[in-house]
């Protein structure tokens, strides 16, 4: 059995049980799932071309699974965008192309040609420029190439403080750039998605969720994620105070420096040179449920980007950085 | 309680997730002034259920020695002041969102700022609360600060009130002044209409009744702040009120299959329940209730879900799906409070968008009625709406919908307006009741018509409407393309400011708010002139966007023709014939178009005339002439 087929939840309920809240009132999972729900119906009613990120991580995960809920019987109306940067870990592709097949949805995968053609990596031209010229300008092309006009992230309030304003509907310039003085207010469930000329909207549903519910959710609904996730023996090598996986052979190593096996996971993915493990023995999701609860060091800290001062994530949001 | 959760969580954690996985949410909104200490109450609830993790406190632990205002102790405060900018002038400037939970709850804090211009942010983090949490300095009592935000609270209908005593350790945790201020607020929330009260004394900084009850408060025998948060009991109305179901998406994923999407938003729903569809009022049954989960018994308020219908009816997005037994009203005029809440102030007679549920209709608004002095409820007039302001205004919608009133139901009774062209989200509204007026003022039916008024005269009606700069040569070129189609022997009236200024709208100005009114009078003016058969040249700077479109929209398909009268504001400027741009240029003149007042030029007008100089005015009105034959309107019309 695969990682991804991993059953450690308790058997399936009922669906009685686990859909109909019977007398009373939704418990909070079921009143996130709904407002997310509702937040994608809207806004797939009132664009032309949506389009949904998918970077493979655990939130895209959840925001794929409430995406199948929200339109069924139907697929959901809109294909998924990778904005990818060929250094993803392989485990990642895998699960990305077999989730794609079975569930049927359309995948659209963009690469920056022009980081294709320079060959641009981490190693040799930093981190900031690598996730700049991949991810920033990558999504920039994506979007003006296929003329979308509304993007889903599953970014969330919580993550960081200055998404604790970030609206569920998102206005951006014809640059992409988000503008914190032009953001609209947010009544009720009233999404305002009309665009100016040139204007494009990013609407994310998981706002109001915590790390937390997306750990529940998961384990509620048995939602498939990447098996990085869940702790196993993996070669890495410490650098700079981080763990990093060596995932295939276009990873330089300094002189001496020889990769070891020791039991890790990670708490956050995205390119594996940039993306630190943590050491750990849960392999299962109540148990990585209970390192997170028992641990102190929050989710974003693992991304190496984040690091070189408070105000950095506000200044990437501001240049289009999703 | 932090132990406690600790323990569960290292020995149980299955019988942890499963306790968890029934957690109820509440929603609710913290207001007070700057120096009331919010952001420290919630800097401090945070901190307090362990959602502060290692690298944030060292974070919080190195900014509280740079720029903390609590010396070497911790500035909670920090921990949720959000943006770069924000952090410099160290207040707070917009809603933010803050989660925590306890063993019982999840909870989702609206944090919203107490400066007076920010009411838009505070009645926007309130529409989605269940409850308020009002902070109180106890050094300085029921502040004016205090009266506004309990009014709002009020206003947008949150029912459930925390009263916040804060800083008493500054007061020497006084019995006295506690039970002042207390007594204080509650008569004057008993004059807003407030009554569920719960007044706590605390000290945010110093953790006093917030989770634990304090022993320097030995007098209070009430619940603590969390321990009041994770237990009130919220009055459900949503559940017990009506079924409503504002339909989102028409789900066709074949054609066996017809459903329609959305999420209850009152009342509760089975298969087998008799439903209308409203505006349209045709009935059916519900036949079931499809999630992907697989199909419900029932479906209750907050639930997303996908309904179908036993007939086959017409049902599409914005239609909403009640109960046949009590469904809401329907209607095209209503009166509302406005939260005006755009720098651009509100224009009466200018058409926006208003949205409720998943419905988009056009409005226009009524001079206000009044509106409201939040500080001290006091009701004055009003000619406009400006930022921040709080009125009530008659409006009325090109189109019947459903409601409730607000005070019923605030997703079937609450509205957001929008800007047509900036797109932006300028208001929201609460409906109070529909105006019987629409049903009692009924056309008068007439047997000759517009288009036998026409055909007497051997052509179509039609509006020519000139727009352009002071200047530019709209009355010249209007002039013109009359005295043509007169000698033709057509029928024609031409309104341009001289003969309209001085008499039908001697009482406006040139404000914004005048130019609006000025170009809604001259719209109608020239719809009944077009009713009697005629062609209507108007010839008006109108500058705004939104006007003439106002203009098209009273007009049949067809007869509104926008001329746009194109000249560099240069060459306009270098004509000045009156002498009014050197007016304007010295300020003798101000709310000059092209100076100092905007000139938004047409998008999409159907003839755009070149007046830089290169064209003579002749050929410009042969242009018209020759446009008005190409499209039909100098042939009469077919008898009816």
């Amino acid at each position: 059995m695969s990682q991804t087929d991993r059953v450690d939840a308790p058997a399936r309920r009922a669906r009685t049980e686990k859909g109909n809240p019977g007398m009373g009132r939704l418990t909070h999972l079921q009143r996130l799932e709904a407002e997310s729900i509702q937040i994608f119906r809207e806004a797939v009613a009132e664009s032309e071309r949506p389009v949904m990120l998918y970077s493979v991580g655990k939130d895209s995960s959840v925001l794929l699974h409430l995406a199948m809920k929200a339109f069924y019987p139907s697929r959901p109306p809109f294909p998924l965008l990778h904005v990818d940067t060929t250094w993803k870990f392989r485990a990642m592709y895998e699960f990305r192309d077999k989730i794609v097949a079975d569930l049927g949805v359309d995948l659209l995968v963009h690469q920056n040609p022009e980081c294709v053609e320079r060959g641009i990596n981490p190693f040799d031209h930093g981190s900031a420029t690598h996730t700049d010229m991949w991810k920033t300008e990558g999504l920039k092309q994506a979007l003006d190439k296929h003329g979308f006009d509304l993007a889903f992230g599953g970014a969330r309030r919580d993550e960081e403080k200055s998404r604790a304003k970030e609206r569920v509907f998102s206005i951006r310039s014809a640059q992409h750039r988000w503008d914190p003085k032009a953001q609209r207010p947010e009544l009720w469930r009233l999404y305002n998605a009309s665009k100016a000329p040139g204007q494009s909207v990013r609407v994310f549903p998981l706002s109001n969720w915590t790390e937390l519910d997306v750990w529940q959710y998961i384990y509620r609904e048995q939602i498939p994620i990447v098996p990085l996730y869940f702790a196993a023996q993996r070669p890495v090598v410490e650098r700079d105070g981080a763990l990093i996986m060596v995932d295939d052979d276009r990873m330089p190593l300094a002189p001496g420096e020889v990769p070891e096996q020791r039991s890790v996971r990670f708490r956050t993915l995205g390119c594996y040179p940039l993306t630190g493990a943590v050491e750990s023995n849960a392999a299962t999701l109540p148990e990585i449920i209970q390192e997170m609860l028992l641990t102190t060091s929050s989710e974003r800290q693992g991304r190496v980007i984040d690091h070189d001062s408070s105000g950095s994530m506000e200044k990437k949001k501001q240049e289009g950085y999703f | 309680m932090a132990h406690a959760t600790n323990d569960l969580v290292a020995a149980d954690i299955e019988g942890y997730l499963r306790a968890h996985e029934n957690k109820s949410m509440l929603r609710f909104i913290t207001c007070g002034s700057v120096d009331d200490g919010k952001s420290t109450l919630i800097g401090r609830l945070l901190y307090d259920s362990k959602l502060v993790f290692s690298d944030h406190l060292a974070a919080l632990e190195n900014d509280s020695k740079k720029v903390g205002t609590q010396g070497d102790g911790l500035d909670f405060a920090l921990l949720v002041d959000g943006l770069a900018a924000e952090r410099e002038q160290g207040i707070t400037i917009d809603v933010a969102y803050r989660f925590f939970s306890t063993e019982r709850r999840k909870f989702i804090v609206a944090d919203t700022p107490g400066h007076e211009q920010y009411t838009r942010n505070m009645v926007t983090g309130a529409s989605t609360a269940d409850l308020a949490v009002i902070l109180i300095d106890a050094r300085r009592g029921v502040l004016t600060q205090t009266r506004r935000h309990s009014y709002l609270v009020s206003l947008l209908g949150i029912r459930n009130v925390v009263l916040a005593v804060n800083k008493l350790d500054l007061v020497d945790y006084s019995q006295d002044v506690f039970d002042a201020i207390e007594a204080d607020y509650r008569e004057f929330a008993a004059q807003i209409g407030l009554t569920d009260i719960v007044a706590i004394p605390m000290s945010a900084l110093r953790g006093d009744n917030i989770t634990e009850l304090s022993p320097n408060i030995p007098w209070y025998t009430g619940p603590t702040l969390v321990g009041h948060l994770e237990t009130v009991e919220i009055a459900d109305d949503l559940h017990a009120g009506p079924f409503r179901l504002p339909v989102q998406w028409v789900n066709r994923p074949n054609l066996d299959f017809r459903g329609f999407s959305g999420q209850i938003v009152g009342g509760s729903v089975r298969p087998g329940d008799r439903v209308r569809v409203l505006p349209s009022g045709q009935e059916s049954t519900v036949e079931r209730i499809v999630t992907a989960d697989g199909d419900l018994d029932e479906a209750i308020a907050g639930q997303s879900i996908t309904l179908t219908l036993t007939d086959e009816i017409d049902v599409s997005r914005g239609d909403i799906i009640a109960t046949a037994g009590d469904p809401p009203g329907i209607a095209d005029q209503f009166e509302c409070h406005l939260v005006w809440m755009s720098e651009e102030p509100m224009l009466p007679g200018r058409p926006y968008l208003l949205k409720i549920g998943s419905r988009t209709a056009s409005v226009t608004i009524a001079q206000p009625k009044y509106k409201v002095n939040v500080n001290t409820l006091e009701r004055t007039a009003a000619r406009t709406l400006e930022l921040n302001e709080i009125g009530v205004a008659n409006i009325n919608l090109d189109r019947q919908i459903p409601f409730d009133p607000y005070t019923a139901n605030r997703d079937t009774g609450g509205f957001i307006l929008v800007d047509r062209f900036t797109r932006a989200t300028v208001a929201a509204g609460l409906l109070h009741f529909a105006l019987r007026r629409a049903d009692n003022v009924h056309w008068q039916a007439v047997e000759v018509d517009k288009t036998a008024r026409a055909r007497q005269k051997g052509q179509r009606p039609a509006l020519l409407w000139f727009t352009g700069l002071s200047g530019a040569g709209k009355s010249t070129i209007a002039n013109l393309v009359e005295k043509r189609l007169h000698d033709q022997g057509f029928h024609t009236y031409l309104l341009d400011g001289d003969n309209v200024r001085h008499g039908l709208n001697k009482d406006l100005g040139f404000t914004d708010a005048d130019r609006v009114e000025n170009i809604r009078r001259v719209a109608e003016v020239a719809k009944l002139m077009v009713d009697a058969g005629t062609i209507v040249l108007a010839s008006f700077i109108s500058p705004f966007r939104a006007e003439r479109q106002m203009a098209r929209e009273l007009l049949g398909a067809g007869e509104f023709i926008e001329i746009f009268v194109d000249t560099p504001l240069s060459v306009a400027e270098s004509r000045d014939r009156k002498g009014l741009y050197a007016k304007a240029r010295r300020g003798d003149l101000v709310n000059f178009t092209g100076i100092d007042s905007p000139y938004e030029a047409p998008e999409n007008a159907e003839i755009v005339l070149d007046a830089s100089g290169s064209v003579s005015a002749e050929t410009a009105a042969e242009t018209v002439v020759d446009y008005l034959r190409g499209t039909g309107i100098l042939t009469p019309p077919e008898a009816s």
